[in-house]
């Protein structure tokens, strides 16, 4: 009788052990599901999509890589070699259906593919820092902006008791209101925010952030009120663009010093760091998303080829998570049309 | 010796080093899908070990069809035996349908499949999002039955070394087995 006791013993703490590290003993524990549920509460829930940046258009083209990286990074994509890119213009936020507009925060994909199948993507958006430092900080950041019921807003007080407990936030706000944002996709600079390491031949690493810089002249965003009243302005017209012409970005790389902080994506790396024009962008394709195209691609940051690494960045390692999740959702998902429309040139991929 | 009591050692160093691994990685992968710090760690420990396992698993066929395994006590009822060869059907079959349908579902899924560095492995099926989101339910399903499976080998396993102390337990124990009458003679009465 106790050596049968003993067994279940054994048994049931194995089932229990495996319960605790899935989670299911602690439900009020931050996990990816959880993250997507509360993106799903604070946009509703829009089958097929994006929880966070449902809103896009897919784009195609190649880079140029032209060595000045090499001494940084062993991946080939920064030696002198032609790589095809698919990508995705975006706008932040879960909602597919969002009207453009001012203060909208613009991101763009893209994934590099190198000939020997490895692969290279990120996510970037065009401010100049984010918002929050941490996984738990976007949470509740989501949370304070989730709209009451009654009002259909905000809840001002929220927002207001979220930048009290959070002064990293309201100090990023402070640095992305000092700047203007440009007046489209085809002229913003887009950020990758988080810090990265590259790791070249030797083996050694470097910390690094980067940022997509714009060959297209800036202009910045017309103030509220003056943009054009169109939903999806800044969609058509980097659409227009495109099939009039090549869009080009310099990929620069800012190269960090060992005092400048890899894990706040927060805080601004000082403006005299060495910058490194590691080649060009070219965007030469425009499509709706559509089955197999960029639609079905998750831009998880950490999707990264030998020679480019993760840094001890906090916001790393969630964002992949919750970027998994919610591709897995929405891959199972009747999908809708985009409200982005592409007209039929025979472009996109 | 009339006959064979205890499995190879090779077969055992296979058991048992799949074992570690295969409990490892049903941790791991429940461990994964509900972290967010940790996720990209655990990720990048899933997938080479899942290959490693499927690896692992196949020269552990060929290995059991050319060492059989010693026979079951006489005295053990029918339903046993046919539990027994049952839950090791199932148990081969899991440790195959897991790490193919992780890889086959990354392909649908159109991600790389990374195992370190820059050693990664082709796709086996094209891309298409709706493959991709039946193949990931499949591979939850197929992980918890071969965690019930587990439980259920782990649960006669001691039944066998604590309460029948029929030698079964000793078959695959990872020491040498006590050569004696012992157990033998335990055996046949």
């Amino acid at each position: 009788m106790l050596r049968l006791s003993a067994i279940g013993v054994v048994i049931l703490a194995v089932i229990g052990c495996f319960a605790y590290v899935g989670g299911w003993l602690t439900p009020g524990r931050l996990t990816p599901a959880r993250f997507v549920d509360k993106f799903e509460q604070v946009f509703g829930l829009h089958p097929g999509f994006r929880r966070n940046h449902a809103k896009g258009v897919c784009i195609a083209g190649y880079f140029d890589g032209n060595g000045r990286a090499v001494r940084l990074s062993r991946t080939d994509i920064f030696n002198a070699v032609h790589v095809p890119v698919i990508g995705r213009f975006s706008l932040a936020g879960g909602d597919p259906y969002a009207a453009d507009g001012p203060g909208a925060v613009r991101g763009m994909g893209l994934s590099f593919s190198l000939p020997d199948g490895e692969e290279w993507r990120t996510a970037m958006v065009d401010l100049p820092v984010f918002t929050v430092r941490t996984a738990q900080g976007f949470y509740e950041q989501l949370a304070a902006s989730q709209p009451d019921p009654a009002t259909g807003q905000p809840d001002p007080a929220r927002l207001k008791a979220f930048l009290a407990a959070h002064p990293e936030t309201a100090r990023a706000m402070g640095i992305i209101k000092s700047q203007p944002f440009s007046s489209g996709f085809a002229n913003a600079t887009f950020n990758s925010l988080d810090a990265f390491r590259f790791v070249n031949a030797a083996g050694m690493p470097t910390p690094v952030r980067w940022s997509m810089v714009p060959v297209q002249p800036f202009q910045p965003e017309p103030a509220a009120g003056a943009q054009p009243q169109d939903k999806n302005y800044l969609f058509d017209a980097v659409i227009t663009a495109i099939e009039r012409g090549p869009l080009q970005w310099h990929l620069i790389v800012t190269v960090g010093q060992p005092s400048d902080p890899t894990n706040d994506a927060t805080i601004p790396w000082p403006a005299n760091r060495e910058r490194i024009d590691a080649g060009t962008l070219t965007i030469n394709h425009v499509g709706g998303e559509a089955p197999g195209n960029c639609r079905d691609i998750n831009f998880d940051p950490l999707v990264l080829p030998s020679g480019i690494a993760r840094s001890d960045d906090p916001l790393l390692s969630p964002r992949s998570a919750v970027y998994s999740r919610s591709f897995t959702r929405r891959a199972g998902e009747q999908k809708q049309p985009s409200a982005v429309r592409v007209p039929d040139t025979g472009g996109g991929s | 010796m009339a006959r064979q009591r205890q499995f190879t050692v090779l077969s055992r160093v296979l058991h048992w080093t799949m074992a570690v691994l295969v409990v490892a990685m049903l941790l791991i992968g429940v461990g994964m899908v509900a972290s967010l710090g940790n996720y990209h760690l655990l990720v990048s420990i899933h997938k080479p070990l899942g290959i490693l396992i499927l690896i692992l698993v196949a020269i552990r066929l060929v290995n059991r069809l050319l060492n059989p395994a010693p026979p079951l006590p006489d005295h053990m009822p029918a339903w046993q035996r046919l539990a027994a060869k049952g839950s090791h059907v199932a148990l081969y079959l899991l440790m195959f349908a897991l790490p193919l349908v992780g890889w086959a579902m990354l392909s649908a899924a159109d991600y790389p499949i990374v195992l370190y560095g820059s050693l990664h492995l082709p796709a086996i099926l094209p891309h298409d999002a709706m493959l991709y989101a039946g193949l990931r339910k499949t591979h939850t399903v197929l992980a918890f039955l071969l965690f019930a499976t587990f439980i259920a080998h782990l649960g006669a396993a001691l039944l066998h070394a604590l309460i029948h102390r029929d030698g079964v337990f000793d078959s695959m124990a990872p020491w040498k087995a006590r050569t004696t009458d012992a157990v033998t003679e335990r055996v046949r009465n």
